[in-house]
């Protein structure tokens, strides 16, 4: 926070002249924004025929309303663009993308390339089992198959966890995340690692959930936060302030209670995932500290 | 854009740079995975190519046959293989043939993998060696008939001497296809090349330089089948036939 500080008081010094992105003209100037969304992650999916929907997503909405407001324009048009994990980045960096509200974890990596707003949803991996497993904890995975989605940060964390640990097990790799919940729910592997909006997810729209739990420590915490154009401070400050404003007035409770608690589109199922102490702290503490900054705790 | 080439010397847990590139004991840099995940995607695109030539070209052969029984065998494993999408037929053969004899289970999908995509090529080859068979004149069939032949005694020493070599350029193609069709694997879980650089550009934030590399290996990998292919072909060509004298 302090070396944020420091970045901003130089960057205020310097008259913020050299030529940084200027997202807030940009959008001023062009009448529109262009929103990043995803196609099927927990906080930010679509329900086919180009509508978005999902907490990020109706999050990052209002956040726009707030934009609009304060840059005084009349009009101002949102643009969807579906992003995949694989582009999400390059298309900040480029500037076809203004602002990212979708699942990307806030990490020093990528730090390098964008900026994050505010956290606003701590995500913490878990293992899923069969309910009737006997699987408590990860220790009790030795020599068990553990399943996990190629292409995700879990598939890391599980590898750190295996060699922390000793303990040997069988990786398969889903291709997404239906697949992976296949392979458990199929008895193909023993329990499925993945972040817990996921699993929730899976598990409450599975023909029996009830066949299905959520077991053991939390294998990892990744921030999860809104990307924007690297070092545009302004814009970076009108996004965080928009959000800060709305956890204040509660509305972003609000907002996770219906797309968390409540029966969310398009099969009218309840995810159940109660509101984490961890999310909770987040939005007490605005911060954009990056994943490795959790892990030292 | 900037390029940060020693994403691929760092260890895959700990994210530290490894001098060398290459880490010992359980440690694996970036380096070695991407090496090991090609090897993944050639003993995959190799074996698959085997399988696919030595039945494609087995059921090529039954379809030209004069046995109606064995002619309509061929031609309901080749439309059946042909017609359904690969992704298809690796799903059917890992998640759906395995619900239904429970034994195939315990199979590994490295050897499900090999098999599927070997039949799926292999209906892609026998069409290429009927049509082989197909473009001799008819007579010299005849001919080897004539001569006392019995019908495989005619196949191995007058037909497919002729028509293998007629096939070559067709079947090197298919054999490109292989190692670039092998990319599906990743679907059940094979480590190999798409899977790496699905994974590693999410580890590291540096797609660019890994789909880069990827790229790279799949490129010399088609490539390198490309060559073998035409010293085949020159080494196997006869003076005064089909595709001779170029």
């Amino acid at each position: 926070m302090k070396k944020s500080m420091l970045a901003l008081a130089l960057l205020l010094a310097a008259g913020v002249s050299h030529a940084e992105t200027d997202t807030l003209k940009k959008i001023k100037s062009s009448g529109a924004i262009t929103l990043g969304v995803r196609e099927s992650s927990g906080l930010s999916y679509t329900l086919g025929n180009g509508k978005y929907v999902g907490f990020h997503t109706e999050m990052a909405e209002r956040v726009i309303a707030d934009l609009q407001k304060q840059l005084g324009l009349p009009k101002l048009e949102v643009k969807y663009q579906p992003v995949t994990s694989q582009n999400r980045i390059p298309l900040v960096q480029n500037g076809t993308v203004d602002l990212e509200c979708g699942s990307t974890t806030n990490n020093a990596a990528r730090q390098k390339d964008v900026s994050f707003a505010m956290t606003t949803y701590v995500e913490e991996v878990r293992i899923a089992v069969k309910a009737n497993s006997g699987i408590g904890s990860i220790k009790d995975l030795g020599g068990k198959t553990v399943a996990t989605t190629t292409g995700t940060t879990s598939v890391q964390t599980l590898r750190k966890h295996e060699r922390a640990t000793g303990l040997d097990f069988k990786e398969v790799f889903g291709k997404d995340h239906a697949d992976s919940f296949l392979l458990l729910e199929s008895g193909r592997a023993d329990a499925f690692v993945m972040d817990g909006s996921i699993l929730a997810k899976n598990i409450s729209t599975s023909k029996n959930p009830a066949d299905f739990k959520v077991v053991g420590e939390v294998l990892s915490v990744e921030p999860i936060a809104c990307m924007l154009p690297k070092d545009d401070a302004a814009f970076k400050k009108a996004v965080d302030t928009s959000i800060q404003g709305m956890v204040k007035s509660g509305e972003l409770a609000k907002l996770y209670d219906k797309w968390f608690m409540q029966p969310i589109p398009p099969s009218n199922t309840k995810i159940g995932l109660p509101l984490s102490d961890a999310t909770k702290a987040a939005w007490a503490n605005p911060n954009d500290k990056p994943m490795e900054d959790y892990a030292k705790k | 854009m900037s390029w940060d080439w020693q994403v691929f010397c760092k260890d895959t847990v700990s994210g530290e740079v490894v001098a060398g590139c290459m880490a010992g004991g359980r440690d694996v840099t970036y380096l070695q995975w991407m090496i090991s995940a090609w090897g993944w995607t050639l003993s995959v695109a190799l074996l698959a190519l085997l399988v696919a030539l030595v039945l494609g070209s087995l059921v090529g052969i039954l379809r030209t046959v004069p046995n109606k029984a064995l002619a309509f065998f061929g031609e309901a494993w080749t439309e059946l293989f042909r017609n359904i999408p690969l992704l298809v037929q690796i799903f059917l053969w890992y998640h759906v043939i395995p619900g239904i004899f429970l034994s195939l289970r315990s199979v590994p999908s490295f050897v499900l993998v090999v098999f599927a995509l070997g039949f799926f090529t292999s209906a892609r080859v026998s069409e290429q060696v009927k049509a082989g068979i197909l473009a001799l004149p008819r007579g010299q069939r005849y001919a080897g008939l004539a001569m006392g032949l019995t019908l495989p005694q005619t196949y191995r020493y007058v037909l497919l001497p002729m028509a293998f070599r007629i096939v070559i350029p067709p079947l090197t193609s298919e054999s490109m296809n292989i190692i670039k069709n092998s990319a599906v694997a990743f679907a059940v879980s094979v480590a190999e090349l798409t899977m790496f650089a699905m994974q590693a550009q999410e580890e590291t934030s540096r797609g660019v330089e890994v789909y880069l590399a990827v790229t790279a290996l799949y490129f010399i990998s088609a490539f390198a089948i490309n060559r073998v292919a035409l010293v085949i072909e020159k080494k196997v060509q006869i003076p005064g036939t089909f595709g001779a004298g170029r």
